[in-house]
């Protein structure tokens, strides 16, 4: 899928679309914003670390909300956080990535009924792009997730807006029950 | 305490602790709950609470050095909010004994304690900010969790979360 798959002439010279290098240069360096919640973000911490390693894909977490590209909301979202969260967001300049990761950031989670202080999702402040199930995600959901920011960004394209790359990103999406199940066979064997 | 009855080390520790407290103090203090998981005594007079902290800290006898925790507990049957204090005397004398302290619901006060143990500090913060109650005398009297334009007391029993905050909707 990247830019290197495509045919190189023997003249060091690969014929692609403007928006197939652009998309491949803002997806192979996700930068986001290094700040977490609660309990999640010592997951999205150990994601980052050596055993996960996720710069290899590129990502590598900035300590300013100006040179982001990507807030991952990891951990529970309090009221009082919250317009922080928004202030954060508007801070980071376009175009701008939002994962929510864990139970609390996507609708509360064991804060939903009880929690007077919770957010119920963080995306009642702010849009979100991809959600990440887990309390808390193991670091290859998280991974999994930033994936598929990967796969968004692919989807985009000069001219069109946000609604549409992630309309498209749906359309393209596959049952991972099939896959599972194919891989639990082959390992049964 | 009854007659024959087999208690703990510890509980006759505590007890004799509040002995103490009890001779110097007199109606100031209720009588002990000897129970073996935390004995402990209530202050009637909470205008005195100040002092019996003083003397809980610095009577040789005593020397109760360490407030563990202090929390806040609501109690509307009885019209009362309070505090529950754990004391010990650590690396000292090694007793144990918890305190309580009440005062009205609504515009009731209990004096600080926060210069007799600094821990008192934030803790009676906590209690103010989760049950309401007073602590006269404190330094910094403020909300240390919630955020300072928070409406109500959120652990008292009858609360009822507020509607929107800063325009985010609260309840789901």
């Amino acid at each position: 899928m990247g830019l290197l798959d495509a045919a190189v002439t023997r003249h060091n010279v690969l014929v692609t679309s403007v928006d197939n290098v652009l998309n491949w240069a803002r997806l192979s360096s996700l930068w986001p914003m290094g700040f977490g919640l609660a309990c999640c973000a010592i997951e999205m911490m150990a994601t980052n670390a050596s055993n996960y390693d996720l710069e290899r894909f590129g990502i590598f977490p900035r300590s300013s909300p100006r040179q982001s590209d990507l807030m991952i909301v990891a951990g529970t979202v309090t009221m009082k956080m919250a317009e922080r969260v928004i202030r954060l967001y508007e801070q980071m300049p376009e175009p701008r990535y939002v994962l929510s990761m864990g139970s609390c950031s996507n609708c509360g989670g064991p804060y939903q009924d009880h929690g007077y202080h919770v957010l119920k999702g963080v995306d009642r402040v702010i849009p979100v792009d991809v959600y990440v199930p887990g309390c808390p995600p193991r670091p290859e959901a998280l991974i999994g997730g930033l994936m598929k920011i990967q796969e968004l960004i692919r989807m985009e394209q000069i001219g069109t807006s946000r609604a549409e790359a992630l309309k498209r990103l749906a359309e393209k999406s596959v049952d991972p029950q099939f896959i599972i199940e194919r891989e639990r066979k082959a390992a049964s064997v | 305490m009854e007659e024959g009855k087999i208690v703990s080390q510890s509980l006759r520790e505590s007890t004799a602790a509040y002995m103490i407290i009890q001779e110097r103090f007199g109606s100031a203090v209720a009588p002990l709950d000897p129970n073996e998981t935390m004995p402990f005594f209530e202050v009637t007079d909470s205008s005195r609470w100040v002092e019996i902290a003083l003397f809980m800290r610095d009577n040789p006898k005593l020397k109760f050095n360490y407030m563990a925790c202090l929390s806040g507990v609501d109690y509307p049957a009885e019209e009362k909010v309070g505090i529950v204090c754990n004391f010990q005397s650590l690396a000292m004398l090694n007793h144990t004994l918890a305190v309580k302290v009440k005062c009205d619901r609504n515009g009731g006060c209990i004096p600080s304690v926060s210069r007799v143990w600094h821990t008192a500090n934030w803790h009676e913060r906590e209690a103010y900010d989760l049950f309401g109650i007073i602590f006269t005398g404190h330094p910094e009297l403020k909300r240390i969790l919630c955020p300072d334009d928070w409406e109500g007391y959120p652990l008292r029993k009858d609360y009822k979360v507020q509607a929107s905050y800063h325009g985010i909707k609260v309840p789901y």
